[in-house]
């Protein structure tokens, strides 16, 4: 379980998250949502360490990340997966080295165990036959599921995604969200997700938070994402007409 | 940004390179790797521009020594003083900071940008460590060889310059190479190498793992480089010789 209490970062003298307190639990998708600009990439990026708090505190299953040792965050690193906007895939290496890659760094494994550890998450992210295929070779969705292979590979306890479905188009989405969601069940991880993508938060939203210009301004789930009359998450979650249009349609029905 | 930050900056960086790599297997393979990338794959340039400016200099010489009081085996004395003390260690230097230098800013601008080192930071590698000592490692160990043969082949080109042009003979231009000959004078040039390898690697690693933006601030970057890493060649250039010549 991830707790994060009264968290504040800035930029100089740009205060991007102001007092952010959000829980996320294991074995659940949660989304974090908000316009370009709110502070959604900075919280993700403290999660992970990459930004360190200015005030409050970010604890995994109890022990705060700032109070680590060395070692502590050596070993807090390698239970976390990460799966970048970009995808951040090492360019110069194949499917395999990459996937391989934290497995070398980190593990004792032998070449053949690596190897078998990573066509066994390779199967798991629909992705065998590629093994020997360079990044560049590979479409956004392949290259997607290639960073997820590589994120869950170390059997992570916390996974973050920042924007996985971006530069999609809207099948892949589904099955990058899809994918995310069964590997969050199937291995319990806690999992993150930033996101701009709608199909996400009502697909696999099981909770969801919506930042504000630094601030969170609601915290529920997809199904009450629907009910909630709170304007700024209608305004932002219903400003395409057709959302506006299911929105209509679902409460009719509910009521 | 202020000059003295960057210094500071720089020195940091240092700090954080020089730390007992995570994985010694996979740092001796980085290393080999980054000896292709950065030594083996300058060796064409290096041979190249060496063997012409060495007939160059040793033409320029010749056509300069109009004098019959002159011997005719000071063209091969001053050819070989000239490419030993200051073109293969400080041009070829040069060239190597353009060539080498930007590869580096660009590559490591590009992970910077497309988040490769932040992946690296969050799986809990030291991504300066990973990336910059390998390098350095690479430049130097492999550059003392490369300027060794841009010696070699300097002094080989104004041989084959005069004998191809006629205004001296090979046996003259031997003689002059033989001439005199002070070993310090390699080591002051290989002492020179070293320093210049390990500027080569380092300022252009700075410029890429601190840029901030996209393509284009990468590319600003690797121009920046290679004009820093030139200048602190110079200014090293002048420090070394005047502290290891007089």
């Amino acid at each position: 379980m991830i707790e994060v209490t009264n968290l504040h970062k800035g930029f100089g003298d740009v205060k991007v998250l102001k007092g952010i307190n959000a829980t996320f639990h294991p074995g659940k998708t949660s989304l974090i949502i908000g316009q370009s600009g709110s502070g959604k990439t900075v919280f993700l990026k403290s999660l992970i360490g990459l930004h360190e708090p200015e005030q409050g505190s970010i604890s995994f299953d109890g022990n705060i990340n700032t109070d680590f040792t060395e070692n502590q965050k050596q070993q807090w690193r390698q239970e976390i997966g990460m799966v970048f906007q970009g995808s951040a895939l090492f360019d110069s290496q194949t499917v395999e080295e990459n996937v391989m890659f934290p497995l070398k760094m980190f593990t004792s494994k032998s070449q053949e165990e690596m190897l078998a550890r990573v066509n066994v998450v390779l199967k798991r992210v629909n992705l065998e036959n590629s093994n020997h295929k360079l990044p560049a070779e590979l479409s956004g969705g392949m290259q997607k599921r290639v960073a997820i292979a590589r994120a869950i590979v170390m059997n992570p306890k916390y996974l973050f995604c920042d924007e996985p479905n971006s530069g999609l188009d809207p099948q892949t989405a589904i099955v990058i969200d899809n994918l995310i969601q069964e590997i969050t069940k199937e291995y319990k991880i806690t999992t993150v997700i930033n996101t701009h993508d709608m199909n996400s938060v009502m697909e696999i939203g099981e909770k969801i938070i919506f930042l504000k210009e630094g601030k969170k301004a609601w915290e529920g789930s997809s199904e009450e994402i629907f009910k909630t009359d709170n304007e700024v998450v209608v305004d932002f979650v219903y400003s395409s007409n057709l959302f506006k249009k299911v929105r209509e349609a679902y409460l009719k029905e509910t009521k | 940004m202020n000059y003295l930050e960057h210094i500071g900056k720089y020195f940091i960086m240092l700090g954080r390179v020089f730390k007992k790599p995570q994985r010694t297997k996979v740092f001796y393979s980085a290393i080999l790797k980054e000896i292709e990338d950065l030594g083996v794959k300058s060796l064409g340039i290096i041979m190249f521009i060496s063997f012409f400016i060495g007939g160059v200099i040793a033409l320029q010489t010749a056509l300069n020594l109009e004098s019959p009081f002159i011997p005719k085996s000071l063209i091969g004395f001053a050819a070989k003083r000239s490419i030993i003390l200051e073109f293969a260690p400080t041009f070829c230097s040069i060239i190597l900071a353009g060539k080498v230098g930007s590869y580096i800013t660009s590559s490591i601008g590009t992970m910077r940008v497309t988040e490769q080192i932040d992946a690296l930071e969050v799986m809990g590698i030291n991504s300066l460590n990973h990336l910059v000592l390998p390098k350095i490692i690479a430049t130097v160990s492999f550059y003392p060889f490369l300027i060794s043969l841009g010696m070699f082949l300097g002094i080989l080109g104004g041989w084959v310059a005069g004998v191809l042009s006629g205004l001296f003979s090979g046996i003259d231009y031997i003689e002059g190479i033989q001439t005199d000959f002070n070993p310090f004078l390699l080591t002051y040039a290989i002492i020179k190498t070293l320093i210049f390898a390990f500027i080569i690697a380092t300022v252009p690693s700075y410029h890429g793992y601190y840029v901030k933006g996209g393509s284009i601030a990468v590319g600003r970057a690797s121009t920046q480089s290679v004009v820093w890493t030139t200048i602190l060649i110079v200014i090293a250039n002048y420090f070394l010789t005047q502290m290891l010549l007089t």
